[in-house]
C-alpha cells in the first residue's frame, strides 16, 4: 500500500475531530444538514450539523424525510442542492467597473473565495462535479471563477451503502463506490454490533489528514463489511436505464410524438435544472447605478427551459415546451456525449424527486427507445 | 489589458474608442475601433467579437472589417434591441468593450483552388466583406469570385460603392436582387435564390459561402443541392443567442454544436439533419 492510499477505522464520535482538524487547516468545512424538511448543504460547524439519524424517502414528485432507528450520520441520499452551489455559485458577480474619462476600467479583484472541505460527497456527485470541470476547465477558455473554487478544494466523499427509489447510478456507472477523485472516502459500517467508518484516503492530503486521526488500522473483515454494505445501495437501486445506443437512439427520435406528450405535462418551471449538478446554462446581465458611473457583471443560474433562454432579436427558437424538454433531455444524454465525452447525467434522480408533477426521465428514455424502431423512419423526412 | 490578461479573466471586455462611426443604410452603422491600449490580435474572415456598451450590456457581432488591417477593428451593425440601438449611438472618441475575436470562420484554406461562390442575404453581407477582401487580395489562390446578394429593398443594400468596384473586377463577378422595388430600380426583383438558377455553376469546383436570415440560408441550401454541390461544398454562419462566447453559458447550442466555438460557420453537412427539426 502506497502512502497515498492508506485504510483505517474510524469512531464515529471522532468524526467531529476530522472536521475540527480541516477547519484548522484552513478549510470551511460544508455539508449536508437539515433544513426546511430537506437535507441541504451548509457549512458544518460540528458533526452534530449533520442530519444525524434521519433519512429521505424519494419517489417522482416527493422528497420527505425520516427518522431512522439509528444514528447513521450519512444514512440518507442526495437532496434538492449539490456542490454546484459552491463550485458554480447562483449568482456572482464577474467583475465591476467605474468610468473613468470616455472609457471605463475594471475595478480590482474581489476577495479570494473560502477554501472549502466538502463533506459527503457521493459517487455520482464526485462524477457530477468531475463533468462541471470539463465544461469550465476542459476547454480553450478557463472559467476563473470556477477554477479559483475547485482548484484546492477538498473532498471528504462517502460510498453510499442504501439508494433511494429514484437513484439509477449503477445504470450510468457513477456509483455508488467512489472510485477516483477524492482526497478521504468514508464507508458507514453499522450492524448489529458496530457502528463505525473505513476511511481510505486517495491523495497526499488525505493522506496526511488521515495521521492526524485517531483510527484503527482496517481488517479484512472491515472491507468485507463496506463492500457488503456498498453492494446493499446496488440493491437497492430505484430505477435503471438502458444506455445501449442511447445516444443514437436519441439523435433519431427529434420528433418523437413524446414530446408533444411532455408539452403537456411539463410546467417548464425550471426545478429540474437547478437541481442537477451537471446543468451549468447561465445568464450573463450587465447592470449600471443610477448615477451611471459604476456598472457591473452579473452571471445567474439559468435554465433552457425559460422561453428567454434562445431569444434572439424578438423570437424565442424553443417557443414550445416540448421542445424545451427536447432541448433538456437531448443534453443530457447525448449531445453531451458529442461535447464533453460522457453523459451529463450522472443518475442522482434529483431531478425526478423535485419535479413538480413527477416527470421521470428514465420513463422518458424507455418510452421513446421502446418507440424507436416505429419512429426511425419518420425522422430523416424533408419537412 | 493584455491578451494574456483577457485569457485569464475572458469575461471582462478590454476598452477600445470609436475612431470612426458611419451611417451605412438606415439604422445601421459601421463602427471603427481602436484598442486604448494594447495591439488587436489577429483574427479570421467569419469569426465575431462580443461587444460591450458601458452599463448596456453586451452582444456578439462579426468583424467587417479587412483582417489586414492592423491596427483598427470594424463591425457593422443593425440595430434590433436594446444594445445594437447603444452600439449604434455611439460617438467618435466614445469607449466601448471589446472581447474576442471568437469562433470559427470561412474554410480560407479548404476554398483554395476553387471557385468561390458567396450569398449574402441583407446583413449577412457584413460578416462575409472580410472574407472578400481575403479572397480579392489572394485571387491566384482562388478560381472565380461571384457574389449573390440580395436584400429586401434597394435602400437596404450595404456596401454599394465597393460592391460596384468588385464588379469592375475581372476576377470577380457581382449579382444583386431586391425582393420588391418601385420602377426606379433596373435589376433582378426576387429571392436571392433566383440568381443561383440564373448564373453558371461549375458543381465541381465550386464551394459556396452563405450568410444571411436562417431562412435565406436554408432555402440557399437547397437550392444548391438540387444544382448539385455537395453539403460538404457549401457553409452557412449561425446565430443563436450568446451571453459568453466562451462555451460556458449553454445558450447558443445547436443540437451537439456550440456556436461560439464550433462556429459560426458549419459546413452543411455538420448541420443539415438539424436544419429539419423544428425549434431545435
Ligand atoms: C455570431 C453572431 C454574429 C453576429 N453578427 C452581427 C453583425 O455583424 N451585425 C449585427 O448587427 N448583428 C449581428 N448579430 C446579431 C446581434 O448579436 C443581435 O442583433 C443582438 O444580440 C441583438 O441585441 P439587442 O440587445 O440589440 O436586442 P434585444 O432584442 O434587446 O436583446 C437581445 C439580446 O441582447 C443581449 N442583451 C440585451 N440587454 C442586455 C443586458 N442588459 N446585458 C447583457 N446582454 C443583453 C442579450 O443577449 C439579449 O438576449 C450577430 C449574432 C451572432 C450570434
Ligand atoms: S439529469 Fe436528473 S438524474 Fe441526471 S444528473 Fe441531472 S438531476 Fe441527476
Ligand atoms: S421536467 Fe418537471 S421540473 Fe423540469 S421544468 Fe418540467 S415540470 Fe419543471
Ligand atoms: S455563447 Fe455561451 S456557450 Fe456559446
Amino acid at each position: 500500500m502506497n502512502q497515498t492510499q492508506q485504510s483505517h477505522c474510524l469512531d464515529p464520535d471522532d468524526f467531529g475531530i476530522l472536521l475540527k482538524i480541516l477547519n484548522e487547516k484552513g478549510y470551511l468545512t460544508v455539508g449536508p444538514t437539515r433544513r426546511d424538511g430537506a437535507i441541504l448543504y451548509d457549512v458544518l460547524e460540528s458533526m452534530y450539523d449533520l442530519p444525524i439519524g434521519w433519512t429521505d424517502e424519494q419517489e417522482a414528485g416527493i422528497y420527505r424525510l425520516k427518522r431512522r432507528d439509528d444514528n447513521a450520520l450519512f444514512g440518507y441520499n442526495v437532496g434538492p442542492h449539490s456542490w454546484k452551489k459552491y463550485l458554480f455559485p447562483s449568482k456572482t458577480k464577474l467583475w465591476s467597473a467605474t468610468k473613468k474619462g470616455a472609457g471605463f476600467e475594471i475595478d480590482g479583484e474581489a476577495d479570494a473565495p473560502p477554501t472549502y472541505a466538502f463533506i459527503g460527497v457521493r459517487a455520482c456527485e464526485l462524477h457530477a462535479i468531475q463533468v462541471q470541470d470539463k465544461v469550465f476547465m476542459g476547454g480553450i477558455f478557463q472559467d476563473p471563477i470556477y477554477t479559483g473554487r475547485r482548484q484546492d478544494c477538498l473532498i471528504v466523499a462517502v460510498n453510499c451503502t442504501q439508494a433511494a427509489k429514484t437513484c439509477f447510478c449503477t445504470s450510468m456507472q457513477t456509483g455508488p463506490k467512489v472510485n477516483d477523485g477524492y482526497d478521504l472516502v468514508l464507508t458507514e459500517i453499522i450492524d448489529e454490533a458496530r457502528h463505525y467508518f473505513v476511511i481510505e484516503s486517495g491523495s497526499d492530503v488525505g493522506a496526511d489528514i488521515l495521521k492526524e486521526l485517531t483510527t484503527s488500522p482496517a481488517e479484512q473483515d472491515d472491507f468485507q463489511a463496506a463492500a457488503t454494505h456498498i453492494e446493499n445501495a446496488k440493491k437497492q437501486m430505484g430505477r435503471t436505464v438502458d444506455m445501449t445506443d442511447i445516444k443514437d437512439v436519441l439523435y433519431h427520435n427529434y420528433d418523437n410524438k413524446r414530446w408533444e406528450e411532455l408539452e403537456k405535462r411539463c410546467l417548464a418551471c425550471g426545478n429540474c435544472t437547478m437541481a442537477c449538478p451537471t446543468c451549468f446554462c447561465s445568464n450573463v446581465e450587465d447592470v449600471t447605478d443610477l448615477t451611471g458611473e459604476h456598472a457591473e457583471r452579473w452571471r445567474t443560474w439559468d435554465s433552457c427551459f425559460t422561453m428567454d433562454f434562445s431569444n434572439i432579436h424578438g423570437g424565442s427558437i424553443r417557443a414550445s415546451i416540448g421542445s424545451r424538454y427536447r432541448q433538456w433531455l437531448m443534453h443530457k444524454l447525448a449531445t453531451w456525449i458529442d461535447q464533453f465525452g460522457s453523459s451529463g447525467c450522472v443518475g442522482c434522480g434529483r431531478c425526478i424527486a423535485w419535479c413538480p408533477v413527477g416527470i421521470d426521465l428514465t420513463e422518458e428514455v424507455k418510452a421513446i427507445s421502446d418507440s424507436e424502431e416505429g419512429d426511425r423512419n419518420g425522422t430523416h423526412q424533408d419537412n | 489589458m493584455s491578451y494574456e490578461a483577457s485569457k485569464k479573466y475572458p469575461m471582462q471586455p478590454v476598452p477600445f474608442h470609436v475612431l470612426k462611426m458611419q451611417e451605412e443604410i438606415p439604422d445601421c452603422y459601421t463602427l471603427t475601433l481602436q484598442p486604448e491600449f494594447n495591439v488587436v490580435s489577429s483574427f479570421s474572415p467569419g469569426q465575431f467579437y462580443m461587444l460591450y456598451v458601458f452599463g448596456h450590456g453586451e452582444v456578439p457581432i462579426s468583424v467587417s472589417g479587412n483582417s489586414f488591417e492592423m491596427g483598427t477593428l470594424m463591425f457593422t451593425i443593425m440595430t434590433i434591441g436594446s444594445v445594437t440601438k447603444a452600439l449604434c449611438s455611439v460617438c467618435v472618441g466614445d469607449v466601448v468593450g471589446v472581447r474576442g475575436p471568437f469562433g470559427k470562420g470561412w474554410p480560407l484554406e479548404q476554398v483554395k483552388g476553387r471557385d468561390v461562390l458567396i450569398i449574402a442575404g441583407g446583413l449577412g453581407l457584413a460578416p462575409l466583406r472580410p472574407l472578400i477582401y481575403h479572397l480579392i487580395s489572394h485571387s491566384a489562390d482562388y478560381g472565380i469570385i461571384t457574389l449573390l446578394y440580395g436584400t429586401r429593398t434597394p435602400d437596404m443594400i450595404l456596401f454599394q460603392d465597393e460592391l460596384a468596384s468588385w464588379d469592375d473586377r475581372d476576377d470577380m463577378r457581382v449579382f444583386l436582387t431586391v425582393d420588391s422595388a418601385g420602377s426606379e430600380w433596373h435589376g433582378h426583383a426576387g429571392v436571392v435564390t433566383e440568381l443561383i438558377e440564373k448564373i453558371g455553376i461549375d458543381t465541381v469546383r465550386t464551394t459556396a459561402l452563405t450568410c444571411g436570415p436562417e431562412i435565406m440560408m436554408r432555402f440557399t441550401a437547397h437550392a444548391l443541392l438540387g444544382k448539385g454541390l455537395a453539403a460538404s461544398d457549401i457553409y452557412i454562419s449561425m446565430e443563436r443567442n450568446m451571453k459568453c462566447a466562451l462555451g460556458h453559458c449553454g445558450r447558443c447550442q445547436y443540437g451537439p454544436h456550440f456556436i461560439c466555438k464550433d462556429g459560426p460557420v458549419f459546413a452543411f453537412d455538420q448541420v443539415e439533419y438539424l436544419f429539419k427539426v423544428r425549434e431545435v
